[in-house]
């Protein structure tokens, strides 16, 4: 079958903030660049952050971008790499201020500065009290930056491709990658790609678990193309879990409702935080919360045909006081769990919010893997930014705000690198012979099966495999069963079948070629869950608890070290983390305390 | 509508940026889509490619339709009344 190749210098697969950032460097300086997107840009999950993007631009109050560099390292309990780190918050005042040049409506302070607010982590003077650093456009800042970004793209003639799905990464037989394969939705048309850069931004994965804030959109599209071009995936075991997602949809219930005098309750309809945290009770920690859900979840304590939810009772307020202290909650509660709080508790569950791993990069953009020796050899031709890839500067937790300061610094920087090596030369390579073959041979049997596996069954018994085994909170016998389930879920994904043959707008496959992509970071995930035998940052252990040789159950001597899960075999290996910075002294392990 | 206008749509609706809008019109297209007239079928093409935040402000009630999308209105008030129960 012949197949259509498009020819670009660079095409970015997604269009959220970390494509369409770097879009703008490729496309400014001259190149032919072309962006792929599965749904309208300013359609992309960015639109969903709300609370800014960190800064130390020091408009509120005095503020250092090293004083930042110690928030992030420190956030993301010395997992992430400080090199990184350094880079990306020396040059957040640059793109915040590049983004403000391109029309982005930051809040002002009465002098016409941009305005910033304190937020969770972020200090000053290297942890010693809050300071403002955050910088937002109301409650719509990823929405105003991609809207910004996406007219700074047409003004470039950024080539953009929407409601189309990249289905495959090419790569030749030296490794190069030379592009992707991607399908046209409207005519089930598969092309080629080719390029003589391939920049992934295709935004997390965090719908494979059944309780997730994250839009359906986020299938992990890009880590499933990687892993299916044999590189590895970084860190997988790092999610950030938010305490109080509504049960069976993950719609966030702010933690104020805890706050005006909610209680958690289990099936015996006991106040259960009473038994964890006896004095703060309700209002402990996020992760102490989280922790003792979890805990009443697994010892059968939970609520429902399946036990695995609890309850956040108000009914005992004034509904005058809810009404007007958590504006929202009552029409949440109607909406998403169908209940109205004001009669009857909502259930709630621990839900995941933000993957910390991804792809491995250099803060460069570039994307690395093992090769002959060297830990971070580059991947020609390659790049990746924003969620999807892993650089590492959120290690294992994440710095609120410091997301969409990732896609920025990142997206540009990925940009920044694939316009220098098209400059130094590098050419589009011959493309294998065979390159549209793997992704023809996918389609063909997604929609030949019979008797295959039913692609909404297989999402959720990966997904209730993923929240059961591998949640906030993890207990080794169930990690390592959690192994078995789903290698077991996997088995069905690589079987699925569809009813709706059409060529057309065929929905149905389009959801089974995520649901291929999903069950890569699936795996990832709970294998390399099961093998860190340590507390850190988000990967919090029942047999790995805070003594005094290992406080908080973090293990330095033998942990501080990154995953490297691989698809090929399902081998985990390690690589070090990058404890030098560019320039400054290193932040000295410590114990992470707030 | 014919199959290919309603793919379409449908995928327009359940790959959203707001999670909120992924769940409700995922759910008003199983269970309420069906039943609106057709120029109310044209005007919910329309009404779902408004922003995210606009029309999730709209379907939750914090904002109410102006002059200039009043055909909006009976859809909006449909969708409003398209809640779900946990079936467990």
């Amino acid at each position: 079958m012949s197949i259509p190749v498009l020819k670009f210098d660079a095409v970015i697969v997604g269009a959220g903030g970390a494509g369409l950032r770097s879009a703008i460097q490729l496309s400014e300086a001259g190149l032919k660049t072309a962006v792929l997107s599965k749904v309208f840009p300013t359609r992309s999950h960015t639109v969903a952050a709300q609370g800014g993007v960190a800064a130390s631009l020091g408009n509120s109050e005095e503020d250092h971008w090293t004083w930042h560099m110690y928030d992030t390292v420190k956030g993301s309990d010395w997992l992430g790499d400080q090199d990184a780190i350094e880079f990306m918050c020396k040059k957040a005042n640059e793109v915040v201020v590049e983004l403000e040049h391109y029309g982005m409506p930051f809040d002002r302070t009465d002098d016409g500065k941009i305005y910033q607010r304190p937020f969770g982590g972020h200090m000053s003077n290297f942890g010693e009290k809050p300071v403002r650093r955050s910088c937002a456009a109301a409650d719509r800042t990823g929405h105003a930056m991609l809207h910004a970004m996406y007219q700074r793209n047409v003004k470039a003639n950024t080539q953009f491709f929407v409601e189309w799905m990249a289905l495959d990464l090419i790569r030749d037989e030296e490794g190069h990658v030379l592009g992707v394969t991607a399908m046209e939705m409207e005519t089930g048309q598969v092309v080629i790609f080719h390029s003589r850069a391939t920049i992934f931004a295709t935004g997390g994965a965090g719908r494979i678990f059944y309780s997730s804030t994250n839009a359906f959109i986020n299938t992990g599209d890009g880590l499933g193309m990687a892993a299916r071009a044999g590189i590895p995936l970084e860190d997988m075991e790092f999610w950030q879990f938010h305490p109080t997602g509504v049960a069976g949809a993950g719609v966030l219930i702010t933690e104020g409702v805890r706050g005006e005098g909610g209680i958690l309750r289990n099936s015996s309809k006991e106040r259960f935080m009473e038994r964890y945290a006896p004095n703060a009770k309700d209002l402990a920690s996020r992760d102490v919360v989280s922790r003792a859900m979890a805990t009443e979840i697994k010892e059968g304590r939970g609520c429902g045909v399946n036990k695995d939810y609890v309850l956040l009772d108000i009914t005992h307020l004034d509904p005058a006081t809810i009404m007007k202290r958590l504006p929202g909650i009552h029409e949440i509660g109607l909406q998403f769990a169908g209940v109205d709080c004001l009669k009857e508790p909502l259930p709630v569950v621990p839900t995941c919010h933000y993957q910390m791993g991804g792809i491995p990069t250099h803060y460069s953009g570039r994307v690395v893997m093992p090769q002959g020796g060297d830990m971070n050899a580059v991947v020609p031709g390659f790049y990746a930014g924003g969620e999807c890839a892993c650089a590492s500067v959120h290690g294992a937790n994440r710095l609120g705000t410091n997301s969409l300061l990732d896609l920025l610094v990142f997206g540009k920087s990925a940009g920044d690198s694939a316009v220098e090596d098209l400059k130094a030369g590098r050419a589009h390579r011959a493309l294998p012979k065979d390159a549209a073959e793997k992704s023809l041979a996918r389609i063909s049997a997604i929609d030949n099966r019979k008797g295959g596996a039913n692609v909404h069954e297989t999402r959720l018994a990966m997904q209730r495999t993923m929240q059961d085994h591998a949640g906030v909170f993890r207990f080794g016998d169930m990690l390592k069963q959690g192994v078995e389930k789903i290698l077991e879920v996997e088995k069905a994904a690589r079987e699925l079948e569809i009813k709706d043959k059409s060529m057309a707008w065929n929905t149905a496959r389009t959801e089974a070629l995520e649901m291929e992509n999903l069950i890569e970071v699936a795996k990832a995930t709970m294998m390399s869950a099961e093998a860190r035998k340590e507390s850190r940052g988000a990967h919090v252990r029942d047999d790995a608890p805070d003594t005094a040789e290992f406080p908080n159950g973090r293990n330095d001597k033998e942990w501080l070290k990154h995953t490297l899960f691989s698809p090929v075999d399902n081998s985990i290996s390690y690589k070090p983390v990058n404890m030098q910075p560019l320039t400054v002294e290193p932040v000295a392990l410590k114990t992470r305390s707030y | 509508m014919e199959r290919q206008d309603y793919e379409r749509l449908r995928w327009r609706c359940i790959r959203r940026a707001l999670l909120e809008l992924d769940i409700t019109l995922t759910r008003f297209l199983d269970d309420g889509f069906d039943q609106l007239t057709e120029d109310e079928q044209a005007a919910f093409v329309d009404l779902v490619a408004l922003e995210d935040h606009d029309l999730w402000y709209l379907i939750s009630g914090k904002e109410e339709c102006n002059e200039d999308e009043a055909r909006f209105v009976p859809v909006v008030e449909k969708l409003r009344k398209c809640s779900v129960r946990l079936a467990n």
